[in-house]
C-alpha cells in the first residue's frame, strides 16, 4: 500500500513535468508580496500575470518557430535582504528558472544580484536604481535609470524650476536606495549651488515613524527645498510632520514615491509636490495608454511605475528569449545565450520609454520624467529629462 | 537656540507619552502576575486598528456597510455589532456566581452595551459624521477614544482567558506563560496580516489641525492630546493602585498570590481587571499613535512595544512611577542623541546609557529588590 502511494506521488509530480517540461519557459519573480512594501509586490505580480495571459492567450511565445507556454513562479522576499537571497537561490537552484525578474528595491536587489551572477543566471530588476546592483555583474540587468542619473535630475530640477539655493535631505541611512540617492543628490546640488548649499543632511533608520527631532533640525537650517527619497509608507509621515512643525516649502521626492498607494495614505498633504520617476500615468499615449487601460480594466486601479517597469523588464526578457532563436533545453547553455541576447538589446520600445543596452553594463539608456501631484491627486507629467 | 531646545523637548515628550502608556501596561501585568506580557506591543497594534475601524464606522465610511445601503441593513449590522461586543464584554468580565455578597462585575458589560448603542444611535442620527465642522470631528474623537479602550481591553482580557489562564490553572512555570505571550503577539501580527491583507491603512484626521506656538516651537493639538493623555492616565493609575480597594487587592495579589484567595479576594477578577486596565491603555496609546503617525501596519507594535518594555525595566518594572519615568527617559535620550549627534547613533548611545543605569541599579530606577511590586 505504502509503495503504491509513493509510486502514485512520484507519478503525480513527474507527470506534469514530463508533459509540459519541454514546451514551457519558466521565469521566476523575486518580489515583496508581504513586508514593508507589499504594494510593490502586488503591482509586480499583477503586471506579470497580465503579460503571461497575453502571451499564453496568443498560443505562447514564439522562439525560432516553436511555441512555448510561459510559467511564472512568484516567491515572496518579504522586502528583506536575507529573504531576497533565499528566494533567489530557491528560484535558480530549486525551480530552475531560465531568468529571474526582481527583486525590485535596491536593498534586496543588490544581494540577490550577487547570487544570480554567481549562478550565471540572468536577473533583471524593474525598479532598482542603485548603481551597485549591476556593477561588475554581467548577468544582471535593470529596466530603469540609475540613481547617479536620478540624483542630478532632482538636483537640477530643484535648482532651476523650484529656484532653490539651499536644500535639506532626510533619508533612511539603513537602506541602500535612499542612502545612495541622497549622496548623489547632495553631490550634484552642491556642484550647482556651491559647497555647503545642502544645509541639512539628516538621517533615520528603517521602521522609524517619528522624524520630529530630525525635522526640527532641518527647519532650523531654513532650506528652500526638502528632498526625501523615501518609500510610499514613510512619505506621508514625513510630509505631515514637516508641515506640523512649520515647514512650508516644497518637498521633492524620487521614484520610490510613485506608488498607487501614496495618495491613499498621504491625502491632501502630498498634493502639489514633485518627484522624479519613470513614467506618468496621467496623459499617457500609445502603447503606454493601452497598457494602463488594460491594467485598469483588469485590476481596477492605475498601474504605478513598478507595474509598468515589471511589464517592461519581463517583456525584455521575453524579447531576448525570442532573439536567442532556439531553446536547447540545456539550462546553463540557455542561460548563457539569454545573457548574450539581453546585453545586445537595442531600442526595445517599452511602455516606460525606449531602452538599449550597450553590451558592457546591464544599465539601460533611457529618460526620466518629473511628475507633479495634481490637486486631484493624479501623477501628471511635468517634464522629461534625457541623458 | 532656545526655540530648538523647546521644540526637541516637546518632540521627546510626545514620543515618551506612547512609551509610557505602553510601559504602564507591561508594568501593571508584571506587578500583579509577575508575567511579562510580550503580546502587549501587539495589543497596542490591535488598539490602533480598532481605533481605525471605530472611527471609520462612526464616520460612516466603513467598508462593510456602504453609506448608501438600506437602513435595515445598517440597523441589523449595528444591532449585531452591539450584541457581539456586549456579549464579549460580559464574557470577559462576568464570573460564575461564587460567594454571596460578591460584587457584580456585569455592570461594566451593561455600560459597554449602552455605550455601543449610543454610538450606533449617533451614527444613524447623523447618517455618519461628515467631518465638516470641528465639533463633528471632536465628537467622533470623543466617542472613538472610549470605544477603542473598551474594545482593546476586551481583546486583552480575551487573550488572558484563552492563553494565560489555562496555563496558570495548571500551575505552569512562568517561563511557559512568557513564551505563550510571545506566541500570542505573533499570532496577532500574522492574524491581522491574513485578515486585512498587506496594504497599509491611513488613519483619518480626527482632531482639527491646530498648531500652537510655544516660544517659537510648534506643537499640534494631536501631539498635545497624547502628552496630556499619558499624564492623566498615569495619575489615574496611581490613584487606582494606591487609593482604591481594587488597587489594594492588586497589591495584595502581587504580595502573595496564594494567601489572597483565602482572604476572600476574587483572584481571577483582580487579574481580569489588571488586564482590562493595561489593555485599555494600550488601546489608548494605539489610537493616539495612529492619530500622529497615520499609517497603520500589522507590525507597528513590535518595535514600539519592545522599546516600551525596556523603558519599563529601566524604570523598575512593577512600579508605576518607574514605567512612566522610564518611558520619558528613553524618549528624551533618543531625541537628544538624534538632535546632538546623528540618528545612526541614536539606539546605540541611548541603549548604552540604559545599560549603564541597569548596571548601576539592577532593579531599575524605582524598583526595590524583593518587596511588593506595583
Amino acid at each position: 500500500m505504502k509503495k503504491l502511494l509513493v509510486a502514485l506521488l512520484v507519478a503525480a509530480f513527474a507527470f506534469p513535468a514530463a508533459a509540459f517540461g519541454a514546451d514551457t519557459i519558466k521565469i521566476g519573480f523575486n518580489i515583496p508580496l508581504t513586508g514593508d512594501i507589499p504594494k510593490v509586490g502586488e503591482m509586480s505580480k499583477d503586471a506579470a500575470e497580465m503579460l503571461k495571459e497575453k502571451v499564453n492567450g496568443a498560443g505562447g511565445l514564439d522562439v525560432g518557430g516553436k511555441k512555448y507556454m510561459l510559467d511564472f513562479v512568484y516567491v515572496d522576499n518579504e522586502a528583506k535582504a536575507e529573504s531576497a537571497v533565499n528566494a533567489a537561490l530557491k528560484l535558480i537552484e530549486g525551480e530552475k528558472v531560465l531568468a529571474m525578474v526582481g527583486p525590485q528595491g535596491s536593498g534586496r536587489a543588490i544581494p540577490a544580484a550577487e547570487v544570480a551572477n554567481n549562478n550565471k543566471t540572468v536577473m533583471i530588476s524593474g525598479w532598482s536604481t542603485n548603481p551597485k546592483t549591476t556593477l561588475d555583474r554581467p548577468y544582471v540587468f535593470r529596466a530603469c535609470f540609475l540613481d547617479d542619473f536620478q540624483g542630478p535630475v532632482a538636483a537640477k530640477f530643484a535648482t532651476e524650476q523650484l529656484k532653490a539655493k539651499k536644500a535639506a535631505v532626510l533619508f533612511d541611512v539603513a537602506s541602500d536606495y535612499p542612502k545612495g540617492l541622497s549622496e548623489f543628490f547632495k553631490k550634484d546640488f552642491e556642484k550647482l549651488n556651491g559647497p555647503g548649499s545642502v544645509v541639512a543632511y539628516e538621517t533615520f533608520t528603517t521602521k522609524d515613524v517619528d522624524f520630529s527631532a530630525q525635522l526640527t533640525k532641518i527647519i532650523k537650517a531654513k532650506p528652500d527645498v526638502l528632498f526625501t527619497p523615501q518609500y510610499y509608507n514613510e512619505v506621508p509621515l514625513i510630509v505631515k510632520q514637516a508641515r506640523e512643525l512649520g515647514y512650508t516649502g516644497p518637498i521633492l521626492g524620487s521614484d520610490s514615491w510613485g506608488s498607487a498607494e501614496l495618495m491613499a495614505l498621504c491625502g491632501d498633504d502630498c498634493k502639489g509636490q514633485y518627484f522624479v520617476t519613470h513614467y506618468a500615468a496621467a496623459g499617457a499615449k500609445g502603447a503606454t495608454k493601452e497598457f494602463i487601460d488594460a491594467f485598469n480594466a483588469k485590476f481596477k486601479q492605475i498601474p504605478d511605475d513598478v507595474g509598468a517597469l515589471t511589464w517592461d523588464a519581463t517583456g525584455m526578457v521575453l524579447a531576448a528569449i525570442q532573439k536567442m532563436g532556439a531553446i536547447s533545453g540545456d539550462l546553463p547553455k540557455d542561460r548563457e545565450a539569454l545573457r548574450n541576447a539581453m546585453a545586445t538589446m537595442r531600442d526595445y520600445a517599452g511602455i516606460t520609454g525606449k531602452m538599449s543596452f550597450d553590451g558592457k553594463t546591464g544599465d539601460p539608456i533611457k529618460c526620466a520624467v518629473i511628475v507633479k501631484i495634481s490637486d486631484k491627486g493624479e501623477f501628471t507629467f511635468h517634464e522629461s529629462v534625457c541623458p | 537656540m532656545l526655540e530648538t531646545v523647546i521644540q526637541q523637548a516637546l518632540n521627546a515628550l510626545q514620543l515618551g507619552s506612547y512609551y509610557s502608556l505602553i510601559a504602564l501596561g507591561y508594568c501593571l501585568v508584571y506587578g500583579v502576575l509577575l508575567l511579562i506580557n510580550f503580546a502587549h506591543g501587539d495589543i497596542f497594534m490591535v488598539g490602533a486598528y480598532i481605533a481605525f475601524f471605530a472611527a471609520t464606522y462612526i464616520m460612516g465610511q466603513h467598508a462593510l456597510i456602504p453609506p448608501n445601503s438600506p437602513i435595515m441593513v445598517k440597523l441589523v449590522f449595528a444591532g449585531f455589532f452591539a450584541l457581539i461586543v456586549t456579549a464579549a464584554v460580559s464574557f470577559a468580565i462576568k464570573k460564575k456566581p461564587q460567594a454571596p455578597g460578591r460584587k457584580n462585575y456585569s455592570y461594566p458589560a451593561i455600560l459597554g452595551g449602552i455605550f455601543i448603542t449610543v454610538t450606533a444611535a449617533i451614527y444613524y442620527w447623523g447618517q455618519g459624521m461628515k467631518l465638516e465642522t470641528g465639533a463633528d470631528k471632536i465628537l467622533v474623537f470623543a466617542v472613538t477614544m472610549p470605544l477603542t479602550m473598551i474594545l482593546t481591553s476586551v481583546v486583552g482580557v480575551f487573550i488572558e482567558r484563552v492563553a494565560y489562564k489555562p496555563l496558570r490553572l495548571k500551575g505552569a512555570n512562568r517561563l511557559y506563560v512568557v513564551i505563550t505571550a510571545l506566541m500570542m503577539g505573533i499570532i496577532l501580527e500574522y492574524g491581522n496580516l491574513s485578515l486585512l491583507g498587506t496594504s497599509r491603512l491611513s488613519y483619518p484626521t480626527l482632531l482639527p489641525r491646530v498648531v500652537f506656538d510655544v516660544a517659537g516651537a510648534k506643537i499640534s493639538i494631536t501631539k498635545l492630546t497624547a502628552i496630556a493623555a499619558s499624564f492623566l492616565m498615569f495619575a489615574l493609575l496611581q490613584w487606582i493602585v494606591t487609593r482604591t480597594k481594587l488597587g489594594m487587592a492588586m497589591r495584595a495579589v502581587s504580595y502573595d498570590k496564594f494567601a489572597v484567595p483565602l482572604m476572600g479576594i476574587p483572584l481571577d477578577a483582580v487579574i481580569v481587571f489588571t488586564f482590562f486596565l493595561g489593555s485599555s491603555m494600550a488601546g489608548m496609546a494605539g489610537m493616539l499613535y495612529a492619530m500622529n503617525f497615520p499609517v497603520l501596519d500589522p507590525f507597528m507594535g513590535a518595535l514600539v512595544g519592545w522599546k516600551a518594555f525596556v523603558a519599563a525595566v529601566v524604570g523598575g518594572i512593577g512600579d508605576i512611577r518607574g514605567a512612566f519615568v522610564g518611558g520619558f527617559l528613553l524618549a528624551f535620550l533618543e531625541v537628544i542623541v538624534a538632535a546632538v549627534f546623528s540618528s545612526e547613533l541614536r539606539d546605540l548611545i541611548s541603549f548604552t546609557i540604559l545599560l549603564g543605569i541597569l548596571t548601576w541599579k539592577p532593579t531599575g530606577l524605582f524598583g526595590k529588590p524583593k518587596t511588593t511590586k506595583i
